[in-house]
């Protein structure tokens, strides 16, 4: 359904692609982030490339189509261009846990205040179909017919053990949910990611297992410890929700405090002043 | 022998499993990916025994492809667009450290703009790295390539590594025969890989040394006098490999109808291919036109170029744009005539984006430059759209 969100670029994901329900769930976060008195001009998005990308097409929101691996390191210049923003940046699994997985490291790790959405397919969609970071040991693509011999990334007890302040899994089967996740995320102030559990009908159609096997969690939990637990956890259930919330500083303030570059820029004629006062 | 009709990436993952390579390192980009998964199909079938790893970035899989050829291996790669330029720091460390790496790069666009049809930004922009570069235009031409790449860059004189570059979709996804010899062929003409030094725990040896002023600028030089020998060998490899195989592909030029020409136009890849048509109709309304196709970009065939313009006046067309000067065979182009009174040369700039460049837009292009209306350097199908 168009709406005031929407554009005019036309969809090109396949009819039952999990990234309609990010979409969806993106756009309910949106509108709640307006109640809650963030406006779309200081919301900013950013995407890599993969079907993931796409996502940036598909919403009238400000931003920047980056490079396959990029998006997480161009937020965090946004973020310190403008600390007013709120940033977004989208990532297919290929693109936050393989050629960007610095980024991710380094943005938890200075506590960028940045939201990362890794659009979790365990594949490379859109080059077809390859094994991802997060593919399943034996998985089968045109690059590995014989399954690949590897064993998946646990993204979230990586970035938990790289230093992320805010850290959920979500499911892109469950839209309401997810756009809850989303709010909080953006609203953390530090680095916060959401893994979303999003099924690729053509490469990796995980509808079935995640809408048979997805439980929210409970109660998040107390502890960095108990968080690595529940992360490293290899139940029947596959737990969404938010594993682990700290507030910790974040690197733009550690950096500048509260100056802004843009709102706090020296004004054009006492700059003219300070000029002359060197000449 | 068997002729197969096939794509290009498919003929030239075939002839890079024929070479035997014993490490294969890649990831995945439009349009390369057919490539490498041609070869991963061999690999499940056991035809392709070598080592085959799918890493994490383009950056990984040169750095592979170095570490394995420092050990002593034949190495094959492919990759295209952002994954070349990602490589870019690796390409020159292969280079500088004199590894015989081989590798297929798919010409595509580079973005913003995002668009994964034809142009040559990609491979020119590295033309600097040290790499020989070839430039397709059929598929027998990838299959004879690619294999004559691993003798090229082998050869103990050259030691250089090896891009052999075909246009994204025209080339990489169009099916055409090409004439596959037999196992038996490729191995009697190439051999195994001899390194004259390699990593080994025997007689230990270290590449990449920090080194001073005075051995760099030697490493440089004895860089620049691999390729100029490049010059003289790459027609030599060729000779012997058409022995082997009954195919002639090629000098560093191919010449269309070139002897009595007036006018030569030079262009590369898919442009230089679809030019033959165009110089047939041009000669059909009597013009005597004749096309220089440069296969093989680094080493530049300077001496070659001399000569035609010495015999005519050249028209160059580039998919390629060194934005703040011009296309980059036209400006290599006008250098090597520089010497020469009373040649002219014309440049265009055509088919960025992969923007379509068809036979009548050539003629149209060779048309104008020969009423000597054309500018130094044209820009085809902007001006046309306003
Ligand atoms: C440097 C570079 N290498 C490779 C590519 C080709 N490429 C485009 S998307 C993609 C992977 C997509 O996988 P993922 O990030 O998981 O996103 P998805 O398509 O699954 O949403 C790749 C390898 C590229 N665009 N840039
Ligand atoms: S290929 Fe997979 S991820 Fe891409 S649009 Fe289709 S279903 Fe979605």
């Amino acid at each position: 359904m168009p709406d005031d969100l929407s554009t005019s670029a036309e969809n090109t994901w396949c009819p039952g692609c999990g990234n309609f329900g990010i979409l969806s769930a993106f756009k309910k976060a949106a509108r709640k982030l307006e109640e809650r008195g963030i406006d779309r001009e200081h919301l900013v998005i950013c995407s890599g490339i993969g079907c993931h990308g796409k996502i940036f097409d598909y919403l009238r929101l400000n931003g920047l189509y980056s490079l396959h691996g990029r998006s997480m390191a161009t937020v965090q210049g946004m973020k310190l261009g403008n600390p007013d923003l709120k940033v977004v940046a989208f990532a297919g699994d290929g693109d936050a846990y393989g050629e960007g997985i610095s980024h991710m490291i380094y943005a938890a790790k200075r506590n960028a205040d940045i939201t990362v959405i890794v659009h979790d397919n365990g594949a490379y969609a859109l080059t077809a179909g390859q094994f991802s970071p997060t593919s399943e040991k034996g998985f089968k693509g045109p690059s590995l017919p014989n399954g690949s011999v590897e064993e998946p990334l646990n993204p979230l007890a990586l970035m938990l053990e790289a230093g992320a302040s805010f850290i959920a899994r979500g499911f892109a089967g469950k839209i309401d949910h997810l756009s809850d996740l989303m709010v909080e995320a953006i609203l953390h102030e530090g680095f916060s990611v959401i893994d979303v559990l999003q099924p690729s009908v053509v490469f990796n159609n995980t509808y079935k297992e995640y809408n048979e096997r997805t439980a929210i969690i409970a109660q998040t939990p107390r502890s960095y410890e108990d968080a690595i637990r529940l992360a490293k956890d290899k139940g029947t259930q596959v737990p969404i929700g938010i594993f682990y919330q700290v507030s910790k500083p974040v690197y733009h303030k550690e950096l500048m405090g509260s100056w802004n570059p843009v709102r706090d820029k020296t004004a054009r004629n006492d700059r003219l002043k300070k000029i002359k006062e060197i000449l | 022998m068997s002729i197969v009709i096939d794509t290009g990436n498919r003929i030239a993952a075939k002839a890079a499993i024929m070479a035997k390579p014993d490490v294969v390192a890649a990831y995945p980009i439009t349009p390369q990916t057919t490539l490498v998964e041609a070869i991963a199909e061999y690999y499940a079938k056991k035809e392709f025994t070598g080592e085959y790893i799918c890493v994490e970035s383009e950056h990984s899989a040169m750095s592979a492809c170095i570490g394995a050829s420092a050990a002593g291996s034949r190495t094959f790669t492919a990759t295209s667009s952002h994954g070349l330029l990602l490589m870019h720091e690796m390409l020159h460390w292969a280079a500088l450290a004199r590894l015989p790496v081989v590798m297929c790069n798919i010409n595509r666009v580079i973005g913003p703009g995002w668009n994964i049809w034809v142009d040559e930004n990609d491979s020119i922009s590295q033309r600097d790295t040290g790499w020989i570069q070839f430039y397709c235009s059929s598929n027998q031409e990838i299959y004879d390539t690619v294999i004559q790449a691993f003798k090229i860059a082998e050869h103990a004189n050259i030691l250089l590594p090896v891009m052999v570059n075909l246009n994204a979709f025209i080339l990489s996804h169009t099916s055409m025969p090409a004439e596959i010899p037999e196992q038996r062929t490729v191995d009697d003409f190439l051999g195994p890989y001899i390194p004259g030094w390699k990593l080994d725990i025997e007689n230990p040896v270290t590449f990449g040394n920090i080194i001073g002023p005075d051995s760099y600028i030697k490493v440089r030089y004895a860089m620049q006098q691999a390729q100029m020998q490049a010059k003289q060998l790459i027609p030599q490899v060729a000779k012997e490999w058409k022995k082997h195989s009954g195919f002639f592909h090629g000098d560093l030029i191919e010449y269309f109808e070139c002897e009595d020409a007036e006018y030569i136009l030079l262009a590369m890849g898919a442009i230089g291919a679809e030019s033959k048509i165009a110089i047939k109709e041009l000669r059909s309304k009597g013009h005597k036109v004749g096309l220089a196709r440069v296969r093989v970009f680094r080493p530049f065939p300077t001496e070659d170029i001399i000569a035609l313009g010495k015999q005519a006046q050249l028209i160059v067309i580039d998919r390629n744009i060194s934005v703040g000067n011009e296309g980059a065979l036209f400006t290599e182009t006008k250098a090597a005539v520089s010497g020469i009174p009373e040649t002219s040369v014309q440049g265009y700039i055509a088919g960025l984006g992969g923007k379509d460049v068809t036979y009548q837009d050539i003629e149209t292009m060779v048309e104008k430059a020969m009423t000597g209306k054309a500018a130094h350097q044209l820009w085809y199908g902007v001006e046309e759209d306003r």
